[in-house]
């Protein structure tokens, strides 16, 4: 009996500690998890610290950061190593598991992490050839010595952090995962850079173009999917000369009917269409319409609202730089700033650098495909990917040339028993040293400094927008174009003809560029990069312009502009697309057809002032209807399923066709034996719209807000993880509004700087410094943000600058 | 009361520098070697680490205004209430400290009275 006591309680004891011990499924393991020795409670961290010195291995010489009270550290240090190194300790310390996060994301390694849910996700970043260009691009970073120097630099600066830590210290994600950080490699720099490809530039709708094509013939495709739109303000201002010899164009091949025969009709992968909500922002004012005298540039990049923040702003000062600004957790310098002379900032181009190629494999072995009248060698890469509880998952992908294989060969192949794959052709797997760019941005002086550092810039394109206290300002869609005839992958290519390869790249030098326009500003949002008398091709579709028009119209009226005056721009409301939209679609209103709950709603359309501010109804009605009008319109032929995906016209042409071509036959719903008009169609939609809200919110009235008939939400990285997210902020704007705040993206970071003999900057993100939720610093901005306000950066000059804004010395020796 | 503040003094080093459930083992090497009834042998392990974690979790708490623990009870009991992140937290630790006694106690029992009629059993 007293063995038996003895033992069961023994047993009972260690089964208990044994499982709390461990994680189940989901369900993180709950003794470590809760101790307050190990567990969340080491997380949480006290408003305020003391100073601290460290001692370090891999510093060269003392270091001082001084963090100010949002704590954004003020690196000083001796030399170039010793501030990226700093750069990497730093970021670790208060990003590690975000860093590490997002390279295994990008490195299709997600899987070890949180098991199988991610296999798709990882299967397809390896196959999109993710790894593929991220060994390309870091062989690349360690040929150039100077870039080797930072990217080890800042390796052995995250690393110094890493190798100290104890499972205490860990960030809480890792307690929750139940998993450990890895060291830090070079290759997660390069990683990180191919994760902002992957997020800006991977979207392609070459398929869903191809089986328009096929369906509906070159002339209606033509018609409906022009290339360059209606309504547009291009980014290089209409009559600017092109100030180079353009290399001849390539020439399309004779032949690309057949083409449509061999091509699948449908991927077995999704490929995201281009997300026309990421963009962003940026402007600079001349020195003309500066109250300053100097220019002022600003800048604003959109992008999935998250947490931790996708930026960490930092200052860098060094005897070769002074640059302050926001920086990628895992990429070492800043990426969008300004130092004592020069400011830049980014918005995306959209530019075409995804295409796909039709493969014709020799035999089902798949060893061999055709181009150019031989068949050539395909080389395989075999991806292993470990998943957390099960057994490794392996995964052989096929390259071309173009590229990998992305897509198993669909079940309709080309002529017989060929099989047909398709390759993708991807910028991603250019061997390129982006680093450099902004290497060489950090230190920029001059606006020639700024065209040499951008000529060494290959993806994700980015629209660069200069200022100098020299008084020039400029911008410049910019990154590597690939060669090509007009509208080469607009459609899908043919991975057999060399006529339909990429024929090397457009020059760097004859990128799009402007320097100091007659109008007196510079600016982009994702527009068209030129008008069409740019000799090359970049893409035939780009973000929709309305708020490339608004941002224009703004500065072309602006006179004296200050810090402030820009400011409010960035969080300017008006809604152009309802501007445009309402003088065309409210005439159309059948008055008769509407009961007198609608009748409200077009009330209230009348008299909003096109703003889309939190509290005004317009927005809400306008979006909806405008949703369901285009639905109406086009669900019927341009709707598509899964084996025969298609998309849809632009708002852009649809306008257009209601203005010019009131009797299109694409009015008519081809589901019913009714022939519809254009004004039963914008009469349906519009009471559909009404009904839809009324059913969402009740009657008409605060509740149909468009603050919180939006939301906007900035979620944490892991899904569902509501607990570490902010949900349900009220705040305007909206898709396509320069305030570009959507449900879930926006800027991202806002910046404003005010060049001069000394710069004046103001800027925030919506979240904090600290990725750890444990910190008072995680989320502190997020209410300035969202009331548009912005933070003073502090740019210091010494490290014994007394500011009253600095709350802590660091010195690492 | 010696088993109970040996367990919280002793936990508390070992919690410093061995992993969480080195707390079960204080407690139970405490009842092993002490001398006790069951019912105090499973107090002493339960209040003792309970104790410990009670305060060291309130220390945390005050020191960081709460800053994650609301945040960690959201995401565990799904409600804004640290205090019962606070309570769940303490009663994890005691019942592993007090079966760690317990059974201390018990394999003592085992192990001690080989051979001797022990006037509870």
């Amino acid at each position: 009996m007293k063995y038996f006591k003895a033992a069961l309680s023994l047993t009972i004891t260690l089964v208990i500690v044994w499982a709390l011990n461990r994680p189940w499924g989901s369900i993180p393991a709950f003794g470590p998890l809760l101790s307050p020795f190990v567990g969340f409670w080491q997380n949480a961290e006290p408003a305020a610290s003391p100073d601290e010195t460290l001692d370090i291995n891999g510093t060269r010489a003392p270091i001082t950061v001084l963090f100010d009270d949002l704590g954004i550290p003020h690196v000083f240090a001796q030399n170039d190593y010793d501030a990226y190194f700093a750069q990497g300790y730093l970021t670790a310390r208060d990003r590690l598991w975000q860093m590490e996060f997002q390279t295994h994301a990008a490195a299709g390694r997600l899987s070890e992490i949180v098991g199988e849910r991610a296999l798709d996700f990882d299967r397809y970043n390896r196959r999109l050839g993710l790894g593929y260009g991220a060994e390309k691009a870091v062989q690349t970073m360690m040929v150039n010595p100077t870039s080797r120097q930072i990217v080890e630099a800042y390796t052995a600066g995250i690393n110094a952090w890493i190798s100290q830590l104890t499972p205490a210290d860990y960030p809480i994600e890792y307690k929750l995962l139940g998993y450990a950080p890895e060291p830090w490699a070079p290759i997660k720099c390069a990683y990180l850079l191919k994760q902002m490809t992957s997020t800006l530039a991977s979207g392609a709708d070459d398929l869903e173009m191809t089986n328009i094509l096929r369906k509906f013939g070159p002339a209606i495709t033509a018609d409906l999917f022009p290339s360059y739109p209606t309504r547009e303000d291009p980014i290089i201002p209409p009559g600017t000369k092109w100030d180079f010899a353009a290399l001849p164009l390539p020439k399309p091949p004779a032949d690309s009917g057949r083409l449509l025969d061999q091509t699948a009709s449908r991927f077995d992968v999704h490929i995201p269409r281009p997300n026309r909500e990421i963009g962003s922002n940026n402007w600079a004012v001349g020195a003309q319409k500066s109250a300053t005298g100097y220019p002022i540039l600003a800048n604003d990049p959109h992008l999935g609202l998250s947490l931790p923040s996708i930026w960490y702003q930092i200052q860098l000062v060094t005897p070769t730089m002074n640059v302050y600004g926001a920086s990628l957790p895992g990429a070492p310098g800043v990426v969008i700033g300004f130092n004592k002379d020069v400011a830049w900032g980014v918005t995306n181009v959209g530019a075409d650098i995804l295409d796909f190629y039709t493969v014709r494999f020799k035999d089902a072995s798949r060893q061999a495909y055709w181009h150019d009248g031989q068949w050539k060698p395909v080389r395989q890469r075999i991806e292993v990917i470990k998943v957390k509880g099960k057994p490794v998952v392996q995964d052989t992908v096929l390259y071309t040339h173009h590229g990998p294989v992305v897509y198993s060969p669909n079940t309709q192949p080309f002529r017989g028993n060929i099989p047909v794959g398709h390759a993708a052709r991807w910028v991603a797997h250019e061997p390129a040293n982006d680093l450099m760019c902004f290497y060489h941005l950090n230190r920029a002086k001059t606006y020639d400094d700024y065209t040499k550092a951008l000529a060494q810039y290959a993806a994700p394109a980015q629209n660069f927008v200069f200022a100098s206290n020299q008084k020039d300002i400029a911008i410049s869609p910019n990154g590597y174009f690939p060669l090509k005839y007009k509208n080469q992958g607009k459609f899908i290519l043919d991975g057999t003809n060399p006529a339909d390869d990429w024929h090397g790249r457009i020059p760097p030098d004859q990128n799009p560029r402007v320097k100091n326009p007659p109008r007196g500003f510079v600016s982009s949002a994702n527009q068209s990069s030129t008008d069409p008398s740019y000799p090359y091709y970049i893409n035939w579709e780009f973000a929709p312009s309305e708020r490339g028009r608004r941002i224009n119209q703004r500065l072309s009226a602006m006179q004296r502009a200050t810090v402030d005056s820009l400011r409010q721009l960035q969080n300017d409301n008006y809604n152009l697309k309802a501007a445009d939209a309402l003088p065309i679609c409210l005439p159309l209103l059948k008055a008769d057809a509407l009961n007198s709950n609608h009748q409200k709603a077009l009330a209230v359309l009348k008299t909003w002032r096109l703003n889309n501010d939190t509290t005004e109804i317009g927005p809400t009605i306008f979006n909806e209807w405008m949703n369901r009008l285009m639905q109406t319109v086009w669900n019927d032929e341009f709707g598509g399923n899964d084996s025969v995906p298609l998309r849809m016209p632009s708002f852009d042409r649809t306008l257009t066709l209601m203005q010019r071509d009131p009797n299109a036959r694409w009015f008519d719903n081809v589901r019913t034996p009714a022939r519809e008009s254009l004004i039963d169609v914008v009469t349906q939609s519009f009471s559909a719209a009404c009904d839809t809200l009324a059913k969402q919110h009740g009657a008409i009235g605060r509740s149909w807000a468009w603050g919180p008939h939006k939301g906007t939400d900035i979620r944490h990285l892991l899904p569902g993880l509501d607990a570490f997210s902010v949900l349900n902020l009220n705040v305007g704007g909206g898709s396509g509004i320069v305030n570009a705040t959507s449900e879930r993206w926006g800027p991202s970071w806002r910046m404003v700087v005010a060049l001069g003999p000394q710069p004046k900057a103001y800027g925030l993100y919506p979240g904090g410094q600290s990725g750890n939720p444990g910190s008072p610093l995680y989320q502190n901005m997020i209410e300035k943000w969202a009331k548009g306000e912005l933070y003073e950066l502090l740019y210091l000059q010494s490290p014994t600058d007394a500011h009253k804004r600095l709350v802590k010395k660091l010195t690492l020796n | 009361m010696i088993q109970f503040l040996l367990i919280a003094l002793l936990s508390l080093l070992a919690q410093f520098l061995l992993p969480w459930w080195s707390l079960a083992l204080v407690a139970f090497l405490v009842c092993l070697t002490t001398r006790s009834k069951a019912l105090s042998a499973f107090g002493a392990g339960f209040f003792g680490v309970a104790l410990v974690w009670l305060i060291y979790a309130l220390v945390v708490q005050f020191r960081t205004d709460g800053v994650l623990t609301g945040r960690m009870s959201e995401l565990l009991v799904k409600a804004n209430q640290p205090a019962l992140l606070i309570g769940v937290t303490v009663l994890l630790g005691g019942v592993v400290g007090g079966l760690a006694g317990l059974s201390g106690y018990y394999v003592r029992q085992a192990v001690q009275n080989q051979g001797r009629i022990h006037p509870a059993e």
